[in-house]
């Protein structure tokens, strides 16, 4: 809602106030100020001026030589615009003006003519285009003939004025008229404020005569009243009306036409004209549309209308949508001599449901939808028929055609100043409070310790004691409001066990080099289950707003990789990231998908640079899984885990794990399928995703400490020649269950794969370590223990012992 | 004898100032003063002498042993100190050269900011409630006053799976959960979470950003703790000279409803880029949980009353660390998120 503050005064005393500072009071008290507009933008030198003579540029068909009055002087002006004409008064930004676009007017020589300044279309004065008048959208903005030449052309068009563009919350409807704003500001200055007055005089025939009327819905459409002026004479309004229109952003059309909108801004009551001629049938029926039934709207579209949509007719055709906007086969023309004046209440359901079946939100349409006020229908109708008369030239016909069934009445609140003051922790009086009913224009009565409250019918707001306690609250200031803590039983407060954990893991990957990424949870449908960790149907978006966010992601990594690519993309040397996030997957009992909160991280390139001592590393599979396995080991789940080489699609058959937890499958790690780097533009990379919500809900044995060994320990090493295949993990098992109770610790500490052994075959060497708790080992207990892991190793394992 | 013993006498002197490192002395110690030197040789030829002279000659031989001895000891500790500087000396380093680096990553700024507003509230008494990030519509937005048709919805446009499913548009649906599963009786929560709306993705729009929002209720709540709670949170988070004030809004479950301002942190209120000269920046929204909303999680609202607010950490992070496009936050750009390695108490 844009407020001319100029046309505000017309309703409101605001004892002077600065805007800036009108608006901070606004603002403060309930209505956001989004933007505080000096219309005159700092112009300066801006004046009217007298087109005395016009005549082609000799050098140039676009271009007129003007000899323009200015008040001090006649002086030359060389003017492009199609629409320059001898005889106009027109504005002239005077060398040494600068207009809002930052031009500065300077004397020129335009192809060897001089010209001293510039005569002005609106545009050029920061008028947006689409609200100049259509006859000078296109050219220069004419000003009536009997404008003074050399007069502040600015004080001419209004443009000493500042708006207020209020940014309205949906609860504030009655603020989407001047007279609405009036109140508020009234209320907040204690001032009273001014209705327009309404006097006329009317024709001797009368309007139920000439028009008749059926309400065939009368649920959504409870008040219908109709005015008819005969004989008016259409044309251009007066400049101070479309100035006040161009103000609130509205564009101006014919006097009729801009008398309905000036109207509906005033009383934020929209109206509609129809020619009567044109309806042909004097009548007017408003009914649902029929199915299918077809209407070409002012804005020129042809609709398609549904049966719950309620439209206007002339008792054979539909002349307008009801609410949301007129037809073009009723429209006011110029030729028009007999209107229809419709002021009515539609019901906000119906007109919220078509506007939005048919993607047409009008001023008419935004207000409808969140309820006008009901006693202001037959008011605004009065002033649009005073004002069509006083500027159409227009007889106004005796009476109204009226149906009405509407409930005028006003919502009644009780409320005790007790609950006022306990909700908002203060102690305002009783007097304070009914003063500021009173600033609102609230009827009330104080009786038996309680407010009993008529809530104004422009205030559909106010409903329940609640609005009650905010309307004093806001009117009395928040900043009176004292600041406490809430009282009663302290309690601990704290994170849950899961959510201390998650922080955990977070800082433990951190701490292991990874650096925390978030990305989006939708993605496409061919990216959703790509690396999934199980097989469920995806969820996915009705109305998606692109293809790329269609559907919700069943694992982290695909847009970890993303990530990944962009970086690379970008010259970064690394990538090594991690997520945690929920996974959406399929269907639970209630409907909704089985959202899992999964971790995954993604590492490529260097791992470690540290060139000048010989240290460089880039990532690799162990690098990865050494973090992973220190994340288990951190939550207590280290002898719960396992490795299992798998394939998945996507990452390398030959370098591909699955995690397992007390033998169930927890998640992945591997390499990057060398396809889908090369896809993706990456080298070597490494991906790994885990249930997160499985590794954190896992039931831990609990914390005890065991005695620091008093006695020492023995190691003894073993190395194997085996199948390249053969897992080292399958030989430590093998180790680890001959070795007894005394092996305390199995450690591969070497693997030679190279050129001296046979092929197929490989070197891995074993670290054992014996230990008892209780007493120093001897040598034989350990060549005990020790020789069944050989023969173990030889009968199971398939290897050769080196020597 | 005795000639030979003072013969035998400047000759290891002479050896032991000859010798120039520790091994060398070491072995002038053997040559002389060991089981199978001339010395030990010299006493263990004593018996040869008669026994009048054995006295006076062992005093002799062990005089020259303690000189000689002594010669040496000096000279050894001569040479370890010389051997030790010169050890120093080979063993110094460029202390300049780099480190070998300790790699560690870092919280996301978002995760940051909401911890940091998590542990704030912990530390006074809140818990921190999730929930799911695909919702029902009635939890979105039928369980906090918000019905089919509201215009309130309009502000909202969302991602809907069906009719009644929906990417939650807020995390107000955690506080219906809670209120629902708490059976009447008072709450003190956080909800941090991912949120999504309907937008398209610029400068200051993303269909998936994150919400914390708070919610308390009890006996007596009212709109001065609201008041007193915001004010503990903009001074923590924001400095302790940090005013705020509240201005009246509009939320659907909430009335009253206001937004919180707080005085701008980088010029202190006298107008700058960052206020855009207002003094203020807006942080959060709050308000008096709405009796509709108490209702319908079955809640007393003439016995119990509640306030709840919520803010964007994204924006506050944007406010906090100057960051001028959501976008960073989900573009995940290394040059980016690694500048939120260092702590800031």
């Amino acid at each position: 809602m844009l407020v001319s503050t100029k046309w505000l005064a017309d309703y409101i005393d605001t004892k002077g106030l600065d805007p800036a500072e009108l608006a901070e009071k606004i603002t403060r008290s309930g209505i956001e100020v989004d933007a505080v507009i000096d219309r005159s933008h700092g112009m300066t030198n801006v004046v009217v001026g007298h087109v005395l003579e016009c005549e082609k540029h000799p050098e140039a068909d676009k271009l007129s030589i003007c000899q323009v009055d200015v008040g001090e002087e006649v002086t030359q002006i060389i003017c492009g615009a199609p629409n320059i004409a001898k005889g106009q008064k027109v504005i002239v930004a005077r060398p040494g003006a600068v207009l809002p676009g930052g031009m500065k007017i300077k004397k020129a020589k335009l192809r060897g003519e001089e010209s001293n300044g510039m005569i002005c279309s609106l545009q050029e004065l920061a008028i947006e285009g689409k609200l100049v008048p259509k006859a000078y959208a296109e050219g220069i903005y004419v000003l009536p003939v009997d404008t003074q030449a050399g007069a502040d052309a600015l004080e001419v068009l209004g443009l000493h004025d500042t708006v207020l563009e209020l940014g309205l919350t949906p609860n504030r409807a009655d603020a989407m008229s001047m007279l609405g704003v009036a109140y508020e500001v009234g209320a907040i200055l204690s001032e009273d404020m001014k209705y327009p007055e309404i006097t006329y005089s009317t024709s001797s025939e009368s309007a139920e005569n000439v028009l008749k009327l059926r309400v065939e819905d009368m649920d959504a459409n409870p008040l219908y009243i109709a005015k008819v002026v005969k004989n008016v004479k259409i044309g251009e309004s007066p400049l101070w009306l479309q100035q006040r229109l161009m103000a609130a952003g509205v564009r101006p059309h014919n006097n009729v036409v801009d008398v309905t909108n000036y109207v509906l801004m005033e009383y934020g009551q929209p109206l509609h004209a129809f020619d009567y001629d044109r309806l042909q049938t004097g009548e007017i029926v408003v009914r649902a549309a029929r199915q299918g039934e077809k209407i070409t709207t002012l804005d020129t579209q042809e609709r398609e209308l549904a049966s719950h949509q309620l439209v206007i007719t002339n008792g054979q055709e539909a002349v307008a949508i009801a609410g949301v906007m007129g037809g073009a086969n009723s429209e006011v023309h110029e030729g028009t001599t007999t209107i229809v004046i419709e002021s009515a209440y539609f019901k906000p359901a119906s007109v919220r449901q078509t506007s939005k079946d048919h993607n047409l939100r009008s001023d008419a349409s935004s207000r409808f939808e969140k309820g006008v006020d009901p006693n202001r229908v037959e008011a605004a109708a009065e002033r649009a028929a005073q004002l069509i008369a006083e500027l159409a030239g227009g007889e106004i016909l005796q009476g109204s055609v009226v149906v009405d069934e509407l409930d005028k009445s006003q919502k009644e609140v009780v409320v005790s100043p007790d609950f006022i003051n306990n909700r908002l922790g203060m102690k305002i009086s009783l007097e304070d409070m009914t003063s500021i009913l009173s600033r609102l224009k609230f009827e009330f009565e104080a009786a038996n310790g309680l407010l009993y409250i008529k809530a104004p019918t422009r205030r559909q707001d106010i409903q329940i004691e609640e609005d009650i306690v905010e309307e004093i609250a806001r009117i009395y200031g928040y900043d009176e409001i004292p600041i406490t803590l809430p009282k009663g039983e302290s309690t601990p407060g704290g994170l849950t066990p899961y959510q201390a954990q998650r922080r955990i893991v977070r800082n433990y990957l951190e701490g292991a080099g990874l650096q925390q990424a978030i990305t989006y949870s939708l993605t496409s449908k061919e990216l959703a289950q790509s690396f999934a960790l199980e097989a469920a149907p995806v969820t996915q978006l009705l109305m998606p707003m692109s293809e790329d966010r269609s559907t919700l992601r069943q694992s982290l990594i695909p847009h970890l990789l993303e990530a990944a690519t962009y970086n690379i993309a970008r010259k970064a040397d690394a990538v090594t990231m991690f997520e945690t996030g929920s996974v959406f997957l399929g269907e639970t009992s209630e409907g909704l998908p089985h959202e899992e909160e999964h971790v995954a991280a993604v590492m490529t390139g260097k791992w470690l640079d540290h060139s000048w001592q010989g240290e460089r590393k880039t990532v690799d599979f162990f690098v990865l899984k050494g973090i992973i396995e220190g994340l288990f080991a951190k939550i207590g789940l280290d002898k719960h885990m396992s490795f299992e080489q798998a394939q998945m699609d996507g990452l390398h058959p030959g370098r591909t794990a699955t995690i397992k937890l007390a033998d169930k499958m927890i998640g992945i790690v591997g390499q990057l399928h060398p396809t889908e780097q090369k896809k993706r533009d990456l080298k070597e990379t490494y991906v790994m995703e885990l249930n997160l919500a499985k590794l954190l809900t896992f039931t831990l044995e609990p914390l005890l400490y065991t005695p620091v060994p008093r006695f020492p320990s023995i190691s003894r090493d073993i190395a194997l020649v085996a199948e390249r295949a053969k897992a080292a993990g399958e030989l430590e098992k093998i180790i680890r269950s001959a070795g007894g109770k005394l092996l305390k610790d199995v450690r591969v500490f070497d693997l030679y794969e190279g050129e001296k052994m046979e092929p197929g075959q490989k070197s891995v060497a074993f670290s054992l370590t014996y230990e008892d708790p209780e007493r120093t080992l001897t040598d034989e207990e350990v060549v005990k223990a020790h020789s069944k892991v050989l023969k173990a190793l030889e009968e199971q394992g398939n290897v050769q012992l080196r020597g | 004898m005795q000639e030979q013993l003072q013969q035998l006498k400047q000759e290891a002197i002479g050896k032991i100032e000859a010798a120039s490192n520790v091994k060398e002395l070491q072995d002038v110690r053997v040559a002389y003063l060991g089981k199978k030197g001339p010395i030990t040789d010299l006493l263990k030829g004593m018996g040869k002498l008669p026994a009048e002279e054995r006295p006076k000659m062992g005093a002799l031989v062990n005089v020259v042993r303690e000189e000689v001895t002594s010669v040496l000891d000096e000279r050894l500790v001569l040479l370890e100190d010389a051997a030790i500087q010169q050890q120093l000396e080979n063993e110094s380093i460029d202390v300049t050269l780099p480190g070998r680096p300790a790699k560690t990553g870092n919280h996301h700024p978002l995760t940051r900011v909401v911890e940091e507003i998590e542990d704030l509230f912990i530390s006074m008494g809140y818990e921190i409630a999730e929930g799911p990030e695909v919702e029902k519509d009635y939890y979105n937005f039928e369980a906090l006053n918000l019905p089919k048709g509201h215009p309130a919805r309009d502000m909202q446009d969302s991602f809907y799976i069906s009719e009644d499913i929906l990417l939650r548009t807020h995390t107000s649906p955690v506080q219906a959960r809670t209120m629902e599963a708490k059976g009447g009786e008072p709450i003190k929560i956080i909800c941090p979470g991912k949120v999504y709306r309907r937008d398209s993705d610029d400068a200051t729009h993303s269909h998936q950003f994150t919400q914390i929002e708070g919610l308390v209720i009890g006996e007596n709540i009212n709109m001065s703790d609201l008041k007193g709670t915001l004010s503990v949170f903009a001074k923590k988070m924001f400095g302790d000279d940090r005013e705020i004030r509240l201005r009246p809004s509009f939320f659907p479950f909430t009335e009253p409803s206001v937004e919180m301002d707080i005085s701008c942190f980088k010029c202190g209120g006298s107008g700058c880029n960052v206020c855009k000269k207002t003094g203020w920046l807006e942080i959060l929204g709050a308000g008096m949980v709405h009796p509709n909303v108490l209702e319908m999680a079955g809640y007393d609202s003439k016995r119990l009353s509640g306030f709840a607010f919520g803010m964007g950490p994204e924006r506050i992070a944007m406010l906090k660390y100057g960051v001028e496009d959501i976008r960073h936050f989900y573009t995940n750009d290394v040059r980016f998120v690694s500048q939120f390695h260092r702590t800031e108490v």
